[in-house]
C-alpha cells in the first residue's frame, strides 16, 4: 500500500475517512446540539428551551453569560447523583453476575467436543431470534406473584408464601443478567477458545494442580475476554432503560428513566440534555481506565 | 470532463422529473387523504370504513400510547397529521405556541350535537372551545379486584372513596396484595389536595406540600409507580388496586373476561370527587388536508356514529344526541356515564406555570424514591 501508486492511495484514505465522517456526522453533531440544549433555559416555546448559544459570531458574549444552571441543579439535587450512582450499582452488580456465570458457561463450550462447540454458540444467540421486549415481559409472567416462579417453587414445597419479587431490584438485576450473558459470553467463549491447551499441559507436567493451573495460567490469558465483556455489559446496562421499567419498582430509579421523566413528563429538555451529556462523561470514564488496563496488559507482555 | 457535465445535466433531469412525479401524485393523492393520529384501540374500525366509503378520503390511521410522545412531536415541529386526539390538559401550554387551526365551526354542524356541560368544562383548558372538539371524556378513579379486596377489607369495605388509597392503616392491609398508582403529578396532586379538604387546583406550595406529605405516607404500601403497567396488572390478577384513568380500568376489566381467568375487575369514581380528562380533537397548524379533518370531526359527531365509537371503545362520547342510541351496558355504567349528583363532584384543573411545575416535579420524585 504504502508504495501503491496515488491513486490508490487517496482510496486508502478515503476508506480510513469514512469512521471518521460517521463519528463526526452521527456523534459529534448530535452530541454539539445537546450541548447547546444543556447550556439553555426551558421556555415554553417551539422547541421548548431557549438557547443561550446564538452562533460563533456571539461566541464571547455566550462566554461572558455562561449559566451552568443545568449542570448545577445536577449536582444540588441528590435525586439526580444519587440515580447515577444506582445506575452505575446495578451496572457493576450485573456484570458481575453475568462473568460469574458467563465464565463457567464460556469455559465449558471452549471444552467441548469441537463439533459441539457451533451448536453451543448458536444456542446462546438463539434468544436474538425473539423480541428483546417480549423477553423481558416474559419475565413479568415468571416473576409475578402466583406466577410461574411462585407456581413451581409452592408446587415442589421450598415455599409457601408468593415471594413478590416483581418492581424489586432482585427482578431487575434477573431481567438484566438474562439479557446482557450472551455479550459475556461471546467474547470470553472467543479467548477461551483460542487458548493453547499445551500450556496447561505444560503446567501439569511441571507439577501444578489443576486449580493452581488455571490461576496462572488460564485466568490471566482470558483477560481481554473479560475486559471486552465487562465492557459489552457495563456500558448499555448502565443507561437501561426498558428493564427497569416493566420489573422495577418505585426504589430503582435508574437515570436512564430520569432522563426520560425530565424529556417527557417535565418537558425540561435543557436539563434532560443536561443529564445526558454527564452521563455521557460518567461511561467515558470506566472507558478510558478499561483502554489504559489494556495499554499496561500490552506494555508488560 | 466533457462526459461528467453531460452525466451531471442528465441526473439533474432525472431528479427534476422525478420529482414532479412525485410532487404531482402528492398533490393529487393529498385532497384525498387524511392523516389521524389517536389513541390504540380507539375508534370502531367500521366508523373509519363507513367514512372512508363515504367520502372517497383515504384514512392513514397512526396510534400512539403516550400522550407525552405526541407533545413531543408536536413541540419539535411539523408533526405530518391533519388531525390528532389530544388530552385537554395538555392545550393551555399548546394553545398558546400556535399549533393548532381554529376549527371552522360552520363546516362541521353536527357540533349542534355537542354536550353543553362538557364543552363548558373543556373551555376551562380552551377558552371558548376554539381549537377543541371533545371526542371521549372520563375520570381518574379507582380500579380494583372485587375478590381479592373483599378477602381483605371485609365484604362492607368503601371503595368509592379516596380513603381506601390515603388511608396508610387500610392501605396497609392491601400491601401485599399490589397497589398501583398513575405517574403522573397532575393527577395525584389533585386527589391528595381533594382528599385534605383542600382546593384540588391548589398552587399554594403550602398546600402542595400538605398533599405531598400525604402522599409520602402511603408510600411504603406501594407497588409501582407506571402510567400504563396496571391495565395488565389488574388484568391479570397480579394487584388488588389501581389509581388510574377509566378508560384503562374498563379495559383491564374487558381483558379479564375476554381471558376467561376468573378475575373481576370492576371501576369505582370516589365519592369526594374526581379529575376530568377530554380526549378532544385538534387540527395541526401545518395540517395538509384541515377540511378531511373537518369532515371527520362532523362525521364521528353524527350521534348514531359516537354512540358506534362508544359502544366500541366503552368510553363517555361529549355527543348529548348519542345518549339514547347508546347500549345499556355503556349508558347505565355509572363508571362511563356518572349520575348527576357524581358528575356535579367532577373537577378540573389548570396547568402548573413553570414554576409550581418545578416544585412538584422534585415533590413527586422524592416520594416515588422514597427520599
Amino acid at each position: 500500500m504504502r508504495t501503491g501508486n496515488a491513486p490508490t492511495r487517496r482510496l486508502g484514505r478515503l476508506v480510513v475517512a469514512v469512521p471518521y465522517l460517521w463519528l463526526l456526522l452521527f456523534f459529534l453533531a448530535p452530541f454539539a446540539i445537546v450541548l447547546r440544549m444543556a447550556f439553555s433555559d426551558a421556555a415554553t416555546d417551539l422547541p421548548p428551551y431557549a438557547p443561550h448559544f446564538q452562533g460563533f459570531s456571539q461566541l464571547g458574549e455566550f462566554i461572558a453569560a455562561l449559566d451552568l444552571e443545568n449542570f448545577r441543579l445536577l449536582g444540588d439535587d441528590p435525586l439526580y447523583w444519587q440515580s447515577y450512582l444506582y445506575s452505575l450499582r446495578i451496572a457493576a452488580l450485573t456484570t458481575l453476575i453475568a462473568l460469574a456465570i458467563g465464565y463457567p458457561l464460556a469455559y465449558a463450550m471452549a471444552s467441548a467436543p469441537r463439533r459441539w462447540q457451533s451448536l453451543l454458540l448458536v444456542l446462546v444467540i438463539l434468544p436474538f431470534w425473539t423480541s428483546f421486549l417480549i423477553r423481558v415481559y416474559a419475565w413479568i409472567g415468571i416473576l409475578r406473584p402466583e406466577g410461574l416462579l411462585d407456581m413451581v417453587l409452592a408446587g415442589t414445597g421450598v415455599t409457601s408464601e408468593p415471594l413478590r419479587l416483581l418492581n424489586t431490584e432482585a427482578a431487575v438485576l434477573i431481567g438484566m443478567v438474562y439479557s446482557y450473558l450472551p455479550f459475556m459470553v461471546l467474547p470470553l467463549f472467543a479467548t477461551l477458545q483460542k487458548l493453547d491447551r499445551s500450556l496447561l499441559e505444560a503446567a501439569a507436567d511441571l507439577g501444578a494442580p489443576a486449580w493452581t493451573a488455571f490461576a496462572t495460567v488460564t485466568l490471566p490469558l482470558s483477560i481481554p475476554g473479560i475486559l471486552a465483556g465487562s465492557a459489552l455489559v457495563f456500558i448499555p446496562a448502565v443507561g437501561e432503560f426498558v428493564i427497569p421499567d416493566l420489573l422495577g419498582g418505585p426504589d430503582t430509579v435508574m437515570i436512564g428513566k430520569v432522563l426520560w421523566s425530565e424529556f417527557f413528563s417535565n418537558r425540561d429538555w435543557p436539563l434532560a440534555s443536561a443529564v445526558a451529556v454527564v452521563l455521557l462523561f460518567v461511561l467515558v470514564a470506566p472507558l478510558a481506565l478499561l483502554q489504559r488496563a489494556r495499554l499496561t496488559r500490552g506494555g508488560a507482555a | 470532463m466533457g462526459s461528467s457535465v453531460r452525466g451531471l445535466k442528465g441526473l439533474a433531469t432525472a431528479i427534476a422529473l422525478g420529482w414532479a412525479l412525485v410532487s404531482g401524485t402528492a398533490a393529487s393523492a393529498q385532497d384525498k387523504q387524511l392523516r389521524i393520529f389517536n389513541w390504540s384501540d380507539y375508534v370502531d374500525p367500521e366508523v373509519l370504513d363507513a367514512f372512508k366509503k363515504e367520502t372517497g378520503i383515504t384514512v392513514v390511521y397512526d396510534t400512539f400510547d403516550q400522550m407525552e410522545t405526541v407533545e413531543t412531536k408536536l413541540l419539535a415541529g411539523k408533526t405530518g397529521y391533519d388531525l390528532i386526539v389530544v388530552t385537554a390538559s395538555f392545550l393551555p401550554r399548546h394553545i398558546p405556541l400556535n399549533l393548532y387551526t381554529p376549527i371552522d365551526t360552520a363546516k362541521v354542524p353536527n357540533l349542534k350535537n355537542a354536550w353543553p356541560e362538557i364543552q363548558q368544562r373543556l373551555a376551562k383548558y380552551d377558552p371558548g372551545n376554539k381549537f377543541a372538539v371533545n371526542y371521549m371524556w372520563g375520570t381518574t378513579g379507582i380500579g380494583y379486584n372485587v375478590a381479592k379486596i373483599k378477602e381483605r377489607l371485609g365484604p362492607d369495605a368503601v371503595i368509592d372513596s379516596w380513603r381506601i388509597l390515603f388511608e396508610p392503616d387500610q392501605l396497609k392491609k392491601l400491601s401485599n396484595c399490589g397497589v398501583h398508582v398513575l405517574d403522573a403529578v397532575e393527577e395525584m396532586f389533585p386527589a391528595a389536595l381533594r382528599y385534605l379538604g383542600l382546593n384540588p387546583d391548589s398552587k399554594n406550595e403550602a398546600d402542595l406540600n400538605k398533599a405531598g406529605e400525604l402522599l409520602r405516607k402511603i408510600r411504603p404500601h406501594i407497588q409501582k409507580f407506571h402510567s400504563s403497567e396496571y391495565i395488565n396488572a389488574l388484568a391479570n390478577g397480579d394487584i388488588c388496586l389501581a389509581v388510574g384513568y377509566s378508560g384503562d380500568i374498563l379495559q383491564a376489566k374487558k381483558r379479564a373476561e375476554e381471558a376467561k381467568n376468573k378475575v373481576e375487575i370492576a371501576y369505582s369514581i370516589p365519592k369526594e370527587g374526581a379529575l376530568m380528562w377530554f380526549d378532544s380533537f385538534v387540527i395541526p397548524k401545518d395540517a395538509a388536508n384541515p377540511d378531511a379533518a373537518l369532515k371527520f370531526i362532523d362525521f364521528v359527531n353524527r350521534p348514531e356514529m359516537a354512540a358506534k365509537n362508544s359502544d366500541f371503545i366503552q368510553y363517555a362520547n361529549g355527543n348529548i344526541a348519542s345518549k339514547p342510541l347508546l347500549s345499556a351496558a355503556v349508558r347505565d355504567n355509572p363508571g362511563i356515564y356518572p349520575s348527576e349528583a357524581v358528575m356535579s363532584r367532577l373537577y378540573t384543573i389548570t396547568p402548573y406555570d413553570q414554576k409550581s411545575q418545578r416544585v412538584v416535579n422534585r415533590l413527586w420524585t422524592r416520594i416515588k424514591t422514597g427520599k
